[in-house]
């Protein structure tokens, strides 16, 4: 029996919106996050960073600062093994090792400001800042490079002289900036530009965003002297931490077990490592427990924004709103290390359309920035930007509602895009007609008002997970994850497990289990934990009902075959079977002792089948002729889940992810000063949304079911961040009469558009 | 340098702790007394995942010293609750899912009682302009405002 993929469409708890089993810690504050443990006899650690741009490192004397009293030990580059390239940890981006090591902390050069130098474990946090600002670097400053464009041209400043582009042909002889050019494509875009009645064609730029977590980085660090050590901190995947910290200290994975706090937001900017392998090597220097937080500076400076992009776009349509053809350019740096997320992000935006030529120029570039870490939908926003604002346009120039427009070219079930594989169950239309069906789409617009409409795509990820669904002997359950529950995923597991077992929802709890419990769990990432860990609480919770029936079997002296499930019990499965009266869940559990011992089940699966999610947006607002200052009216998010299996929880993300992706559009941007320092390293200059800045935000959930899901989930983490920046940048382009082509879409910026439109 | 010795009422108890001149009230209620529920976003007071109560004043501890708490009373999340009973908000915000990850929740929560000792009855506007000091990266903010209208309007039932 296929245990994973029986599908079910009947729901008695899933759908339902109870109280998450955490949820009682978080509101009297007493849940512990990456920064809330205490360890005795602890130590603080701290990082001296790099307050240039590009230097090389000709020395670090830190003899001063180890001779200062209450320093327990001082780390530099000398403490880390130089790491070969082809070292990688495989996860849903394949990390290079030796890139994470080199972030982590600096070999030869600085790459940019905020660059991890060398580190400190004192008595103290004073004592450990005194000890920091004892280190002498001796540093050659290099010119600097910030902006993507500037980063490409000939002559700029080289980051790693080793860079060589990949995937032009001939290969260069020199190196550059540009890790990697790859041309992605279908059909013949010349013919199709022949049959277009129109031709738009438009340059965009954005600029990089920061994930924006509320908790900063943090982990607490256990060395014994036996080479034995725990670590405690806030990541989206600790098995990835373990991995990564494993490799770049020379440790094998047995010997580090890692614990996954709280986590107080992640949006993909917490599935690498910075603090975690610096923490250990201190620890391990030491002798002692060490605690080690990033202030809010440095995670803006030393943390993972995502990338700025610069890109082209030229589309082609026919009278009757059918497009014809899509060559486009995408440029987006990485920050200081190869691996933007631009080719991705790319085929992401065009994804939603059934465009037969299509040519995408990508092109993965570094610059001297923090190495850009996974945000959201990685790489998706920007692009669809760019191919949104441009189907906006040609909507405008046909006269046709941009609805409309979107109908007439939207990937279906049976269909495919540049993304390649032919679609199975979508919802993409179903999402357009929602959106157009909203009584959002009624309200009056006055003067300074526009309406903007957007799309995005996400295809979603499985990937590795392990899950267990223990029975204890008074019926309840406990169900242990290894996928760090980012958004309330254990109350959607507790649900799929009552389900399952036909037990109460309160009579099963979950928890996220250390690398030391379950085998491997690939990170929380790739919008997988509802899919992967779901099918595998279901598989678990259906192996833990197989073993229930063995056991009746067993009591009753019947082959197994002779009993059934039903209705949360064992029953004989006819006359023939006896006439033994049904066994429920709870006397099965006490009954285990007498029948066989512990009841578990066991799911270790690579998850397949996961289903990508659509989303429509819709945002009204007002703009502000004197100040340039925009006002969002009303905001609708419509996105297909295939199933809600916790409505709560997926508006949640539709509403989160909608919301900043309002600040990237408006707001929120790195800016540099000449000199290569990031100008704006906190809250105040970096202004993410706040309440008064927003409506409500109105959601519509979808639900075409995945077929690759008992249930038929979908993921929906990531996507509700991919249409927001098209569509408040259409509807402010058409509230101003000029099209916005530069994000974010501040005062300033929309001043000088109504100048120019007037 | 030797240590400040404070004596504080926190969470209606008498409370003493020594701390460094130049130590923050949210030093002091993490790291010296295991109050871990306020958190530090920022140490600028641009997040208010720190917030609490000071002598009946919505502050935020990373821009109080800890020093300054001397014959004063401190309100934490680790108070709001009366004993296993929480509070009408903390109930809400679970009934509605009004969190996500949760660490910014405890600064909601305490910054929102303020508002509702002040003001039983705040429009929408009055909730988030009162909470704009306090970030949620998550939610979008429109449970969180929900969880706090309809708390009030519970309230004003009860």
């Amino acid at each position: 029996m296929d245990l994973e993929l029986t599908r079910r469409t009947v729901f008695d708890k899933v759908g339902t919106r109870p109280v998450r089993p955490d949820g009682t810690d978080k509101v009297t504050g007493r849940a512990l996050y990456g920064a809330d443990l205490t360890r005795p006899d602890m130590l603080v650690g701290r990082v001296l960073r790099s307050p240039h741009a590009h230097a090389r490192i000709l020395s670090i004397d830190v003899s001063k600062a180890e001779a200062l009293e209450g320093v327990k030990a001082v780390v530099t580059r000398d403490d880390f093994p130089d790491l070969s390239a082809e070292q990688t940890v495989k996860g849903e981006d394949e990390e290079n090792l030796r890139d994470v090591s080199r972030n982590v902390m600096a070999r030869d050069k600085a790459l940019y400001e905020g660059h991890a130098i060398a580190a400190v474990a004192a008595t103290s946090a004073p004592v450990a800042r005194r000890a920091l600002a004892l280190i002498d670097v001796a540093f050659e400053v290099l010119p600097h490079v910030i902006d993507v464009d500037e980063a490409m041209k000939p002559g700029a400043p080289v980051l790693h002289e080793d860079m060589f582009t990949a995937g032009l042909d001939p290969a260069p002889t020199e190196p550059s900036n540009v890790a990697e050019y790859l041309k992605i494509g279908m059909g013949d875009v010349d013919a199709g530009f022949a049959e277009a009645d129109i031709v738009v064609e438009r340059d965009f730029r954005t600029e990089a965003a920061h994930q924006g977590y509320i908790e900063p980085h943090a982990c607490v660090a256990s060395v014994s002297s036996d080479g034995l050590a725990e670590l405690w901190c806030c990541t989206q995947g600790h098995y990835s931490v373990r991995s990564m910290c494993a490799a770049i200290l020379g440790m094998d994975l047995s010997s580090l077990r890692v614990t996954s706090s709280e986590i107080g937001g992640g949006f993909g900017g917490k599935t690498t490592v910075f603090l975690e392998p610096v923490a250990l090597a201190l620890s391990r220097k030491s002798g002692r427990p060490v605690k080690m937080t990033m202030s809010r500076s440095e995670v803006f400076r030393g943390s993972g924004p995502t990338s700025s992009t610069s890109m082209s776009v030229r589309m082609g349509a026919t009278r009757d709103g059918r497009i014809t053809a899509c060559e486009a350019s995408f440029r987006y740096q990485g920050g200081a290390f190869a691996g933007s997320p631009v080719s991705y992000g790319a085929v992401c935006g065009m994804a939603p359309y059934e465009c037969p030529n299509v040519v995408l120029h990508c092109y993965d570039v570094v610059v001297n920035r923090p190495k850009a870490a996974a945000y959201r939908a990685p790489g998706a926003p920007m692009a669809a930007f760019a191919i949104e604002s441009v189907l906006d346009e040609i909507a405008g120039r046909l006269d046709l509602d941009p609805i409309e427009l979107r109908l007439r070219n939207a990937v279906r079930e049976g269909g495919s895009s540049v993304y390649g594989p032919t679609f199975g169950p979508i919802g993409f239309v179903e999402c357009l007609e929602a959106a157009r069906s909203h009584p959002g789409q009624a309200a009056k617009l006055a003067a300074h008002q526009a309406r903007g409409v957007a799309a995005g795509f996400w295809p979603n990820y499985g990937g590795q997970t392990s899950v267990s669904v223990n029975v204890n002997p008074d019926g309840t359950v406990l169900v242990s994850l290894g996928t760090p529950d980012i958004g309330g995923s254990r109350a959607s597991m507790c649900l799929m497990a009552a389900e399952e077992l036909g037990i109460a929802y309160g009579r099963v709890k979950a928890v996220i289990a250390d690398t030391s419990a379950l085998a491997h769990n690939d990170t929380t990432g790739g919008s997988r934990v509802t899919h992967s860990a779901g099918l595998a609480t279901i598989e678990a919770s259906r192996r833990v009902i197989e073993t229930m029936k063995e056991r009746a079997a067993r009591l009753w002296d019947v082959d197994v075959e002779a009993v059934v499930w039903e209705d949360g019990a064992v029953r004989p499965s006819g006359a023939n079977a006896g006439g033994h009266e049904p066994l429920g869940f709870d006397e099965l559990a006490a009954l285990a002792p007498s029948t066989g011992g512990p009841i578990a089940g066991h799911a270790e699966i690579n998850a397949e089948g996961a289903g990508a999610s659509f989303a429509v947006h819709v945002a009204d607002l007002e703009v502000d002729p004197e100040t340039g200052r925009v006002t969002i009216l009303r905001y609708l998010a419509v996105q297909d889940a295939g199933k809600a299996i916790h409505p709560d929880y997926v508006e949640g993300q539709y509403q989160g992810g909608a919301v900043q992706g309002i600040g990237w559009a408006l707001n929120e941007e790195y800016i540099y000063g000449e000199d290569g320092v990031l100008q704006n390293p906190g809250f105040l200059d970096y202004r993410i949304p706040v309440a008064s800045d927003l409506p409500m935000i109105d959601t519509v959930i979808v639900e075409v079911p995945n077929p690759g899901h008992p249930y038929g989930v979908r993921g929906v983490g990531e996507t509700p961040i991919v249409p927001p920046l098209a569509a408040v940048a259409n509807a402010v382009s058409r509230a101003v009469g000029r099209r916005m082509t530069d994000i974010p879409m501040s005062p300033p910026r929309i001043l000088e558009a109504i100048d120019g439109a007037s | 340098m030797s240590l400040i010795h404070v004596t504080a009422e926190v969470n209606g108890d008498r409370t003493e702790f020594l701390c460094d001149a130049e130590e923050t009230l949210l030093d002091a209620l993490r790291d010296r007394l295991g109050l871990t529920g306020a958190k530090e976003g920022c140490a600028s007071g641009d997040c208010g995942a720190c917030s609490v109560v000071l002598d009946g004043r919505l502050v935020c501890a990373c821009l109080v010293l800890a020093a300054e708490a001397e014959g004063r009373a401190v309100e934490t999340i680790e108070g709001m609750a009366d004993g296993d009973g929480l509070h009408p908000l903390q109930r809400k915000f679970l009934e509605l899912g009004a969190l996500q990850c949760g660490v910014c929740t405890p600064g909601f929560l305490v910054a929102a009682k303020a508002l509702l000792e002040e003001n039983p009855e705040p429009s929408e506007s009055e909730v988030r302009y009162w909470l704009a000091g306090n970030l949620c990266r998550c939610t979008g903010y429109d449970k969180i405002i929900r969880a706090v209208m309809e708390t009030a309007a519970d309230m004003r039932g009860a």
